[in-house]
């Protein structure tokens, strides 16, 4: 029973890591269709401002709320600087796309490097952020609760953004249907930006929550990217609502399999599951129907 | 890709993602290796010629070069850079001193890209174009196993500085690094010294692990010591819930730990923060030096305990020396950590050995090398002449409050090195 419990909520700790790194890239990627291999590179952009932060504020707790913020602007900036000079030229080409944003990473992380030095460098957590507390007889760290709070904050928040705001409403419009929502008078270069602002920006705050659970080096955001392509895949396109369920979904089935045979067999099922599920329904579990011509 | 399109095709696009990248990675490669074959030696058959295949090495000048072969970018590099910096510390000091049989080094400095291939290549091109008398570096096993055809087809010298899994000896490789004999076993010895019974093993998934595991495996069986449990983690690998869960219900008494890079980072953090402790099950890593412990953050590890022959707190002259050289060289900030420390002794090992053969000659060196010593910073080490490997001193350390390691427990003397664990009964079948 307490193996059962603990597994379960590894798997919902792994889970709201996932979808933390793949939030952001559930709508450059689903929703604006841009194939950004720099996405984690952004996220790495946030674990190191986390890091510098805390070399500036002293105190761990606030330091780590200041870097939440921050970590958003930064991932956001760096977002948008990408959007604005190179990606907003490569609309409708997305290999090329691709292999611009794969070389982007790739500066990033040896900008990184240049920066902070190749050894990794750590962030204290906060006091009230160290053990663990007891659910159902089972010792959960908090760090692990407070990642699964904050994706379920920055869930929510992007999905109320998406349908309450005229931002979020400019947002489903453009993908649904550009044409018609240029039409419409909706400005579709700046939704399309900020659109790849929050995006990155979310991205940003996820570097920033992963300091609390692993080192900052330049490559942190490569341990990431796949994994979150596959989230935003297995979820469907153009939908965080199926984001959020797949993040969940791959998170226990790893910690499962992980639990039951080894780690690497784990991925190595995880993949074969993936592989399977994505041949019944290509489309990923939730999809976006539109009337717009393909 | 538009803002209009069909769900089904969106599949495409992941595979391009895969695919892409590793197309061009591969291409680039290709083209590289091109480049590579088409400069073959110009040789100017000045060296003396030995063996298979003749050497290029100009020994008529006032200077001898020799390569340094590390990698610079990619994901090792974070730990091959502070073994190139003691190299060129130690270049600085032999050249400071009036070189090697009065020839100053000329070093030829290439980058190995943290790529097994680009090693074999870069290794290659340091022999037969640059013409170099030897070659320093390497880091993973993958590495050296990737140039050691290239050494022993060319009939060169590579002088590899870190502990590795042991099994192998080549007569072109000189293994300044521990071999198991001299830190593994040491180590369970330790655990086994301390009363420990359950020992639970956590790696990375690849070589090195795996074989060390292989080998703790029959000596705990020899010894009266439990495995209770033995997980691997994928490279890079961050999320150790399952695993720290795992450990937790072992009912282990020690930990063995052969992670790798990140993942230690990821390990401790979660290890701590369920409530484990160093006093009541204590973890040995033999992959965490005083260049990792800054990373992995001091309050996450203090307390813990490592596995090797050097620590920057070793009380010799011969390390104080060493520690002030590197300090004055690279700032104040900076430690000194195993790996860097056997690099360094390479260097002068291999000057003992060339003054010894009075010759710069890869077969007189190799007959020279038996018996030749270096009072090096860990304690004097002996180069063993059958397997080219050195006799170290093992030390167990503890992680102290400070960032640094301090020695808990020490074999009291250099250790012959045993590659394939002849001398050990229960090791039978493990080569």
């Amino acid at each position: 029973m307490d193996a059962l419990v603990s597994q379960l909520f590894a798997g919902l700790s792994l889970g709201s890591v996932l979808l933390l790194a793949a939030l952001g890239l559930a709508l450059t990627f689903g929703q604006m269709g841009v194939i950004n291999m720099a996405h984690g590179e952004f996220m790495m952009a946030g674990a190191y401002t986390a890091y510098v932060v805390q070399g500036i504020v002293a105190d761990a707790g606030v330091s780590l709320l200041v870097s939440l913020v921050v970590g958003f602007l930064v991932g956001g900036l760096l977002g948008l600087l990408l959007e604005v000079t190179l990606i907003s030229r490569m609309y409708r080409r997305p290999l090329d796309t691709l292999l611009v944003t794969f070389g982007v990473a790739l500066v990033l992380q040896q900008a990184a490097r240049d920066v902070f030095g190749a050894p990794n460098v750590d962030v204290r957590a906060p006091a009230w952020l160290s053990g663990a507390v007891q659910v159902l007889g089972v010792g959960v760290p908090k760090t692990r609760l407070f990642i699964l709070a904050l994706a379920a904050v920055c869930l929510a928040a992007l999905a109320l953004v998406l349908k309450l705001t005229p931002l979020g409403r400019r947002i489903r419009a453009t993908v649904q249907n550009r044409d018609l929502a240029e039409t419409s008078g909706i400005s579709t270069r700046a939704t399309d930006r900020l659109t790849f602002f929050v995006g990155s920006g979310v991205a940003g705050v996820a570097g920033v929550a992963l300091t609390l659970l692993g080192s900052i080096g330049p490559t942190l955001g490569t341990n990431y990217i796949v994994d979150a392509f596959l989230v935003v895949v297995v979820g469907g396109i153009g939908q965080l609502k199926g984001a959020a369920i797949a993040a969940l979904a791959l998170g226990l089935l790893q910690a499962s399999f992980e639990y039951s045979t080894t780690a690497s067999i784990a991925k190595v099922l995880v993949f074969v599951v993936i592989v399977a599920f994505l041949q019944v329904r290509p489309q990923g579990l939730v999809s976006v129907r539109s009337r717009s011509l393909a | 890709m538009g803002p209009q399109r069909k769900a089904p095709p969106l599949t495409r696009p992941l595979l391009r993602a895969l695919v892409v990248p590793a197309a061009a990675t591969l291409a680039l490669t290709l083209a590289a290796c091109g480049a590579r074959t088409a400069d073959e030696p110009e040789a100017d058959g000045t060296g003396s010629a030995t063996g298979a295949s003749a050497s290029c090495v100009d020994t008529s000048g006032d200077s001898i070069k020799i390569g340094f072969l590390n990698s610079l970018s990619g994901t090792m590099a974070i730990s091959e850079q502070t073994v190139r910096d003691s190299l060129d510390l130690a270049a600085d000091e032999i050249n400071a001193a009036g070189g090697v049989l009065g020839k100053q080094l000329d070093v030829v400095a290439e980058d190995g890209a943290s790529e097994p291939t680009v090693f074999a290549e870069k290794a290659e091109k340091l022999i037969s174009s640059d013409c170099v008398a030897a070659v320093f570096g390497g880091w993973t096993s993958s590495s050296r196993k990737a140039m050691l055809p290239v050494f022993e087809a060319k009939n060169s010298l590579l002088f590899y500085p870190v502990q590795y899994e042991g099994l192998e000896a080549s007569k072109n490789i000189f293994y300044t690094g521990a071999t198991t004999n001299q830190q593994i076993i040491p180590a369970m010895d330790y655990l086994k010294e301390q009363g420990k019974t359950k020992v639970f093993l956590v790696g990375s998934d690849y070589v090195f692990p795996r074989t060390a595991n292989k080998e703790i495996v029959a000596y705990a069986k020899a010894n009266g010591i439990d495995i209770v449990g033995e997980e691997y983690a994928p490279l890079g690998y961050t999320d150790f819930s399952t695993i720290v869960t795992k450990l937790k219900g072992s009912g282990a008494d020690a930990v063995f730990n052969t992670l790798n890079g990140d993942s230690n980072v990821a390990f401790f953090k979660e290890y701590k923060n369920v409530g484990l402790a160093a006093d009541t099950l204590p973890v040995v890593s033999v992959s965490i030096a005083e260049e990792e412990v800054g990373g992995i953050g001091v309050d996450n590890v203090e307390g813990q305990l490592t596995a090797w022959n050097y620590y920057q707190t070793v009380d010799s002259p011969a390390n104080e020396k060493f520690v002030a050289a590197f300090k004055a060289k690279y700032g104040d900030d900076r430690v000194t950590s195993d790996p860097m420390e056997a690099a360094y002794t390479s260097l002068y090992l291999w000057k003992g050995m060339v003054e010894k053969a009075k010759s710069f000659d890869v077969a007189a060196i190799q007959d020279a090398a038996g018996g030749v010593s270096f009072e090096a910073p860990e304690g004097t080490v002996t180069v063993n002449g059958e397997n080219h490997h050195i006799a170290k001193t093992a030390l167990i350390g503890k992680i102290g409050p400070d960032g640094l390691i301090h020695t808990e427990w020490s074999s009291k003397e250099p250790i012959e090195p045993d590659p394939f664990l002849e001398g050990y009964d229960w090791a039978a079948g493990l080569s």
